[in-house]
Parts: C-alpha cells; sequence; structure tokens
C-alpha cells in the first residue's frame, strides 16, 4: 500500500469514528429529550419507580456505609500523619468534615453505585433489548423510555442524594472513630471542627451551608448522569449476549468518566459563583 | 390434504388486490446503506385471512413484521393498518395503532421478570381501566382458550415455561386486548411436531373463532399448508409469488418448485 493510501485510509477511519461519536452524542440527547418528556407527563410508573429506588438505593446501601466508613477512617488517618507534625491534629474534623462533604462523599458513592446499580440497568435493559422484550413493548403501544427509562432515572435522582448523605455521614463519623481512638480528641471538638468548615464557606438563603449545596448538588447531577449514560447503552444493545457484556462496561466506564468530569467542572461552577 | 383444507377460503384475487386493506404495504422498500433488503414488497391482507409470508433464511420475512409495525421504517412505500399510514403517523396515534396489534415473537419475548399472569395481564394494565378482578378473569380466559391451566402457570416465571408453553403465553398476551390484526414471527421454529401443530390450530382457532387477520412469517411450509389462506414466497428482499396455498402447490416457478420440494 502505498503512502498517500495509507493516509487516505486513516484519514476515512478518523472520519467515520468522529461521525460515529457525533451520531451517539445525539441519539444520547434524543434520549434527554424523550426522558425528560416522559418525567412529566402521564402515564407514570409509581411501581417501578419504587422498585427502582429499591434496586438503586437500599440495595447499595451496606456498600455505601462501607465505602464512608473507610474512606472517613483512611482520611484521618493520613492527615493525622502530616499534622501530627505540626501539633494540628485538632483541625482533623475540617479535613475530614470538608474532603467528605465536598468531594470524596458525592464522587466515591457516585462511583460505586455506578459500579453496582449502572451495570445492572445497562445490563437490564440491553438483555431485554437482545431478547426482543424492548420490541414487545413497542408493539405493545408502550413506549420504553417512559417504562423503562423514567423510572430508573427517577429513582437515580432521588436516592443519589440520600445515599451520599449517608456515605458523608458515615464517613465523619469514621474520622470521629479515628480522631477518638488513635489521637485522643473529644467527640466533641471533632464535631465542632466538622460544623466549624462547613459553615465558614457561608450560607445560600441564609441558613443553607454552600458546601451542603455544593455536596448535595453533585450527586443529583451524577444520577441523572449515570441513569441515562446505563439506560442508552442498555437501549443500543445489540449483538445477543456478547453485547449485553459490552454495553455494560461501556455503560459502567462512561458514566464513571463523566462523573468525574462533571465533578470537576462543577466545583469549578461553584467556586466562581458563590466563594 | 390436511384437515383444514376446507378452511381454506380466501378472498377472490381481485378482490384482494382492490380492498385488503386491514394491513396493505404498497412499493415497500428498505435499503441499509447499499444493501436493500426490501424491493418493492406490496401485498394487503383482507379480514380474517391468514397470509403466510415464505422464505429461507435471511431473505427479510421477519423485516416485514418489523416494518408493519414500525419498529422499522421503511426506506419508502406505503404502509397502511386499517387504512392508516403507519409510516406518517404521529408518535401517539402510532402508540394506538399498534394497539390494533398482536405481535408473537420467535423467542416469545415474555417479560422475563413477571409471571405469567402479569405477562398476560400486561396490555390490559396499560392501556384500559379495568379492576383487578376483571382483568384476572380475562387473564383466565385468555389462558384457557390457548389451552393452558390457569391454575397450573399463573405464578410461574417465563424461566419455568417449556417452548411451546412460551409460544401459548406469548400469544395468551397478544390477544388479550382483542386486537383485529395478529403478527407472527416463526410461530412454530424449534417446537417439536406436536407443539407445532398445537400451535398451528391454535392460529387457525383465532382466526375461525375470533376473526383476527393475520400475517405468520415461518419457513415451515407444512404449517402454512395448515393456516394459510394466502401465501407469499420472498426472495432476496422480493415477493416472487403470491396466492393461495393449493396456487403455490401447482405453481410452475422455477423456485417455488425448489422451495417446495
Amino acid at each position: 500500500m502505498s503512502e498517500a493510501s495509507a493516509r487516505r485510509a486513516a484519514a476515512q477511519l478518523t472520519r467515520d469514528a468522529v461521525f460515529r461519536v457525533a451520531l451517539s452524542v445525539q441519539e444520547y440527547f434524543a434520549l434527554l429529550a424523550r426522558l425528560l418528556r416522559a418525567c412529566v407527563t402521564r402515564p407514570f410508573y409509581g411501581r417501578a419507580l419504587i422498585l427502582q429506588m429499591d434496586t438503586i438505593g437500599v440495595a447499595s446501601l451496606f456498600i455505601v456505609l462501607l465505602t464512608g466508613l473507610f474512606t472517613g477512617m483512611v482520611l484521618a488517618l493520613q492527615s493525622a500523619v502530616e499534622m501530627e507534625q505540626f501539633g494540628a491534629t485538632i483541625y482533623i474534623g475540617r479535613v475530614v468534615g470538608a474532603s467528605a462533604v465536598r468531594e470524596l462523599g458525592p464522587v466515591l458513592t457516585a462511583l460505586i453505585v455506578t459500579g453496582r446499580a449502572g451495570a445492572g440497568m445497562a445490563a437490564a435493559i440491553g438483555a431485554m433489548k437482545v431478547t426482543e422484550q424492548v420490541d414487545a413493548l413497542r408493539t405493545m403501544g408502550v413506549d420504553p423510555v417512559r417504562r423503562l427509562v423514567a423510572p430508573r432515572f427517577l429513582a437515580a435522582l432521588i436516592m443519589f442524594p440520600l445515599l451520599t448523605v449517608i456515605a458523608d455521614l458515615v464517613a465523619i463519623l469514621g474520622g470521629m472513630l479515628i480522631a477518638v481512638a488513635k489521637l485522643g480528641l473529644t467527640p466533641d471538638l471533632y464535631i465542632r471542627s466538622v460544623y466549624s468548615v462547613l459553615s465558614e464557606n457561608g450560607f445560600i438563603f441564609r441558613y443553607l451551608p454552600i458546601d451542603l449545596v455544593q455536596g448535595l448538588g453533585k450527586p443529583l447531577v451524577f444520577g441523572a448522569l449515570m441513569a441515562l449514560t446505563s439506560c442508552y447503552y442498555g437501549l443500543k444493545t445489540s449483538g445477543g449476549t456478547e453485547g449485553v457484556g459490552q454495553a455494560t462496561t461501556r455503560a459502567v466506564v462512561v458514566s464513571s468518566v463523566l462523573i468525574l468530569a462533571t465533578d470537576y467542572f462543577m466545583t469549578q461552577i461553584v467556586l466562581v459563583l458563590f466563594l | 390434504m390436511t384437515e383444514h383444507d376446507d378452511l381454506h377460503v380466501a378472498a377472490p384475487a381481485e378482490v384482494r388486490e382492490e380492498v385488503c386493506s386491514t394491513v396493505r404495504l404498497e412499493d415497500v422498500y428498505l435499503s441499509f446503506g447499499d444493501h436493500d433488503v426490501l424491493r418493492g414488497i406490496s401485498f394487503g391482507v383482507c379480514q380474517g385471512d391468514t397470509l403466510c409470508i415464505l422464505g429461507g433464511s435471511g431473505v427479510g420475512k421477519s423485516t416485514i413484521l418489523r416494518i408493519i409495525l414500525r419498529l422499522l421504517p421503511p426506506t419508502r412505500g406505503a404502509v397502511l393498518v386499517e387504512g392508516r399510514d403507519i409510516t406518517a403517523c404521529s408518535r401517539d396515534e402510532l402508540l394506538k395503532l399498534r394497539q390494533r396489534m398482536g405481535m408473537v415473537f420467535q423467542g416469545s419475548a415474555l417479560f422475563d421478570s413477571l409471571s405469567v399472569r402479569d405477562n398476560v395481564a400486561f396490555p390490559l394494565r396499560e392501556h384500559t381501566c379495568l379492576d383487578q378482578d376483571e382483568i384476572e378473569s380475562r387473564v383466565d380466559e385468555v389462558l384457557s382458550f390457548v389451552d393452558l391451566d390457569p391454575g397450573d402457570v399463573l405464578d410461574l416465571l417465563p424461566a419455568e415455561l417449556s417452548g411451546g408453553m412460551k409460544k401459548r403465553v406469548a400469544i395468551a398476551r397478544a390477544i388479550v386486548h382483542e386486537p383485529p390484526i395478529l403478527l407472527f414471527d416463526e410461530p412454530t421454529s424449534g417446537l417439536d411436531p406436536i407443539t407445532t401443530r398445537t400451535i398451528d390450530e391454535l392460529i387457525l382457532k383465532l382466526r375461525l373463532e375470533l376473526g383476527v387477520s393475520a400475517v405468520v412469517v415461518t419457513h415451515d411450509l407444512t404449517s402454512a399448508a395448515r393456516i394459510a389462506t394466502e401465501a407469499a414466497l420472498l426472495l432476496d428482499g422480493e415477493i416472487i409469488f403470491k396466492g393461495t396455498p393449493e396456487e403455490m402447490h401447482d405453481s410452475e416457478l422455477e423456485y417455488v418448485r425448489a422451495f417446495l420440494e
């Protein structure tokens, strides 16, 4: 093959790849538009919503508790090593509180729940797709976006913030365990330290600490991204059981990357707007 | 001769061409890139008739069903369901038109997570205001119609059913809301001869007792001979023969002879 024809082939491959990505982005936003319409118009599927809240939220609770606990404990341990050198261990609560509420709580919870529930969503919808169950819904005059995607999306919107609050609390408690058991701080001192850091960035609407709003706004967005991405890949599944596996992997990888990238931009926006 | 030969009464040919518009395809093409899947498909199904679409694997038989349901939009041509062009209607109209049809998929496509009761009741819960007792009673009725004992199967999951039972539950789900049109995708594939005959007789019963119009995609000639009032043979995306099963049997066309033999 000549150099010129190799270049042409490479250019064609690049064009095809760009076209495929552009098409996927267009389909992704088309699904979002249909989903938003389905969320605000009848019929609603309350039972499916409760079932999904159970699948996403209750079933993920244990792993979120573990994640929060060990994150808080390791944060306290690592910080203590540095802070002991300056005699600043009384500020351990500030480090744990700020890190858990602003970043680690929302992000780690989102990643853990994506690995668990997002993979499950993509696999469940993907399996329905390859066994023609999604087509069966459509032939019965039922919109799969309304029946399958909307309940998962709404359940993720509700459960992500709740799980994040729980993870934050448990992380703070985990930090307190280390602070009390290893560093000899009193629980009261530790909690005051946590409160001081959460209140020092100011308040929105007089009573809501900015850190808390930031910490609860993120999981809303992360939940939406996880559910939309997982359902998108589920609905696009083709190629039998192997296709289900590929869709599941893509759903988790793309959701995780979107969550991490969005976290950066949301933090940047909050810093510019409020601090 | 089958025991149902006397039931193969199709509308006369000139009537089929003029008025058979329960389901009607007019010059339908479907292409993916340079590949033509369907080329100029035209046919009509009269009220109460059963059209069997025959052909080898991969010639586009199941694609025709997907086009009738607009699961796939045709590249060009018109698809009329009860006189309305399904390719040109809005999303809401499409959902309503789909409720006028029942589809039995090749793999049954029962919802894995739902019991037989909930699978069969699904269309009623979605589209009617019937109360729970009325739904239960209708589910029992259609399960009995497809020769299943409701007491034995109602609480089973699809994974606990045999292939023949799955097909019958799928038929029950397709007819529970009494659609006037039924579509079958390879209803007897993968079934033993006795179960195949049972399913064929069930399809005949649907036509004779409920008067539904049906389009059946199959490659099973014996089944087609039992159930069809009209048959169409597909080759490379084109209909190369259309007529009654008897006309097909007597056809001199080379591919038809080869297919039959």
